[in-house]
């Protein structure tokens, strides 16, 4: 240590925490300097902390309505000026406030994905591992099924059943998304099951759930998070996929992949109206990509290359 | 389209783990796994089918029809069965190739599939050679000149690849080659003046003109598929040239390297004939999961390009709310996607001795 850490780092990087919230908050710190010694992986980190807060503050943020129209004799498909930085559509609205507000719609896509298929990816995959036997069997065929289908395909022909719109792309979404994160937490609870810490447990009366929701699920947490935050990527392009064939968000919603297919009749001579969300979506993909890329080499050092 | 982040080095050598059992052994097991993913596929159609808010029996009649002909155009369609025995019916026909009549083209919609899968396999096809032909070389590379200056370019195109919605890059590269730089022929598979001249055969044009001798055409075909050939190349390139950097680096830590450098080998044989040569199984197990990739990825290409393929089979018939042209669509691309998929698996276990 360099002369004479500050208490409060001392205290996060102590080799002795007193409590449990210590060991855990420290262990949170030194994975976030392994980070941010990453210059990439901090890059992925402020595009998505500029996500967040754009999709947070976008009325403040916003100069104009992401829906209302304006005059439609004057401010049609105007390149991008003083007035409107991103120009306008072929509804004469301003391409800079709808892309501000698709940006809550691409956060509530990514959030509501990882919220719906994570918990199933965790259930099944803990489960499978922790019993074993034909329980296992049956869980992981199932689990193949699904991980060998198409996924894009799948998702189009749900929300071709379901109907149009967001709700149901996001489970159509989820539903193709779980398979991989059942497969990572079965093989984290296997190399797990056996450990003294909770034959220990299980000594002192535990119940099977107790273990599995205590013990294994928060120790499966770390990989399975650093491979949904590398989803995430995916998720937003087959949003904006499903979007851009019709089947997303419907118009007027600002939804980044439907501005691209409304701007692909003006892509000609009008081609910012098109390609400005497309720079949003590779831009946010890219943020996801690089970040999960960080993640897993910060906490997860086996499964780097 | 999505690369799926997660078909990375660490998941080979779970597949090889998964089934030491030898020649028969296999095939076996691949019969089996496949018949059963097939099978769950037909089940998930059906129940999508099951789903769908639109009534088919209105679909046919009209919403005129008298109840006595609803109820006989009903029991006609089978949808007066019980559900399982609808199943039944639904699997026999799924599994001989009758998927009904599409509304849209009033064709039986495996010809259609017959019409249309041709130009979306010519299109993949020429993706993945495109991605083989350049990522392998430039994986290669990047593997033996690690941290270097093109190391870092190869990790930047994967990235993009990763990133960039691939329906928005074919906008603009449409925007750019074709409207403004004029260097390529626009959307379709031939210009209209072109049509019919060549009687399929295979369905392949390229390879249709020039078996029958038509160089014009064959010319013309060439300046249409080569954007959005490129297109789906440069996303298999960027799957495939971070999986060749990953596993050759693999190989390269391995003695045997080290023993073939002390032998005094040149470090070209030792690179291209012991090391690529290590990793090629994996490496053509990468290409096979890349070209299902593509034929899935395809959905979104036709649709920018209007190729007239089954991607752009299927999203219109989306958008014409006729399912049994979306289900069959699914179904055939689904069936190929599967199984291209479980080749890759068992080409693994068959081709690499160490899985024995």
């Amino acid at each position: 240590m360099a002369a004479g850490p500050s208490p409060l780092t001392a205290w996060l990087t102590t080799a002795e925490p007193q409590s449990r919230t210590q060991a855990r908050v420290g262990h949170a710190y030194q994975s976030f300097r392994r980070l941010a010694r990453n210059p990439t992986a901090m890059a992925g980190l402020v595009i998505v902390g500029l996500l967040v807060f754009v999709a947070a503050f976008a009325p403040l943020l916003a100069t104009h309505s992401p829906i209302a129209s304006g005059d439609l004799r004057t401010e049609r498909l105007l390149p991008p000026g003083p007035v409107f930085w991103l120009g306008t559509d072929d509804q004469a609205r301003d391409i800079y406030s709808r892309l501000l507000y698709g940006s809550r719609l691409t956060l509530a896509v990514v959030i509501l994905v990882s919220i719906i298929a994570t918990p199933i990816g965790l259930a099944i995959g803990t489960v499978s591992g922790y019993f074993g036997g034909w329980l296992d069997r049956v869980l992981m065929r199932i689990t193949d099924i699904f991980l060998a289908f198409p996924r894009l395909v799948l998702a189009l022909a749900f929300v071709a059943a379901l109907g149009p719109g967001i709700e149901n792309a996001i489970i159509a979404i989820a539903i193709t998304a779980w398979p991989p994160y059942a497969r990572l937490a079965r093989a984290e609870t296997l190399t797990i099951r056996n450990s003294d810490f909770i034959h220990a447990v299980r000594l002192q009366g535990g119940s099977s759930l107790r273990i599995l929701l205590k013990h294994i699920v928060p120790l499966c947490l770390s990989s399975v998070t650093v491979r949904v935050t590398l989803d995430m990527a995916g998720i937003i392009l087959t949003a904006a996929g499903l979007g851009f064939l019709g089947l997303g968000a419907q118009p007027p919603t600002p939804e980044w992949g439907t501005m691209i297919a409304q701007g692909r009749r003006f892509l000609m001579d009008q081609w910012w109206v098109a390609a400005v969300p497309g720079i949003a979506i590779f831009v946010v993909s890219l943020g996801f990509n690089l970040l999960g890329d960080g993640l897993r080499d910060a906490l997860d050092p086996k499964a780097s290359r | 389209m999505s690369l799926d982040p997660g078909l990375t080095v660490e998941a080979l050598p779970e597949r090889r783990g998964r089934a030491a059992l030898g020649f028969a052994g296999g095939v076996a097991g691949f019969l089996l796994t496949l018949a059963i993913t097939l099978f769950g596929l037909v089940v998930v159609t059906f129940v999508i089918g099951r789903v769908v808010p639109i009534d088919p029996v209105l679909a046919v009649v009209g919403d005129r029809a008298s109840a006595a002909t609803y109820q006989r155009v009903r029991a006609e369609m089978g949808l007066d069965l019980p559900l399982i025995e609808q199943f039944r019916v639904y699997l026999v026909k799924a599994v001989t190739g009758d998927f009904g009549r599409s509304v849209l083209t009033t064709n039986p919609v495996i010809e259609d599939i017959r019409t249309y899968f041709p130009a979306t396999i010519e299109l993949a096809t020429l993706g993945t050679l495109i991605g083989t032909l350049i990522g392998v070389p430039l994986g290669v590379f990047a593997a033996v000149r690690s941290g270097s200056v093109l190391d870092q370019i190869v990790r930047i195109v994967g990235l993009v690849g990763y990133s960039v919605p691939i329906f928005w890059l074919g906008l603009m590269a449409l925007l750019l080659f074709y409207a403004k730089l004029d260097w390529v022929a626009g959307p379709g598979r031939l210009d209209i003046a072109y049509d019919y001249l060549v009687t399929p055969v295979t369905g392949l044009l390229l390879v249709d003109s020039l078996m029958q001798g038509q160089l014009d055409v064959f010319w013309n075909a060439i300046s249409h598929i080569v954007l959005p050939a490129a297109l789906l190349g440069y996303f298999s390139l960027a799957y495939i040239s971070r999986m060749t950097r990953a596993l050759l680096l693999n190989e390269l830590a391995q003695e045997y390297v080290v023993t073939a450098r002390i032998k005094g080998l040149s470090e070209a044989r030792v690179i291209w004939r012991h090391a690529l040569r290590n990793a090629a199984v994996p490496l053509l197990t990468v290409v096979v999961l890349s070209y299902a990739t593509l034929l899935e990825g395809s959905v979104l290409t036709e649709t920018v390009f209007s190729w007239p393929g089954i991607g752009s089979y299927i999203t219109s018939s989306l958008q014409n709310a006729d399912m049994n042209a979306v289900l069959g669509g699914t179904l055939v691309v689904g069936a190929a996607f599967v199984t291209l998929n479980l080749v890759s698996d068992l080409l693994y276990r068959l081709l690499d001795p160490r899985t024995r």
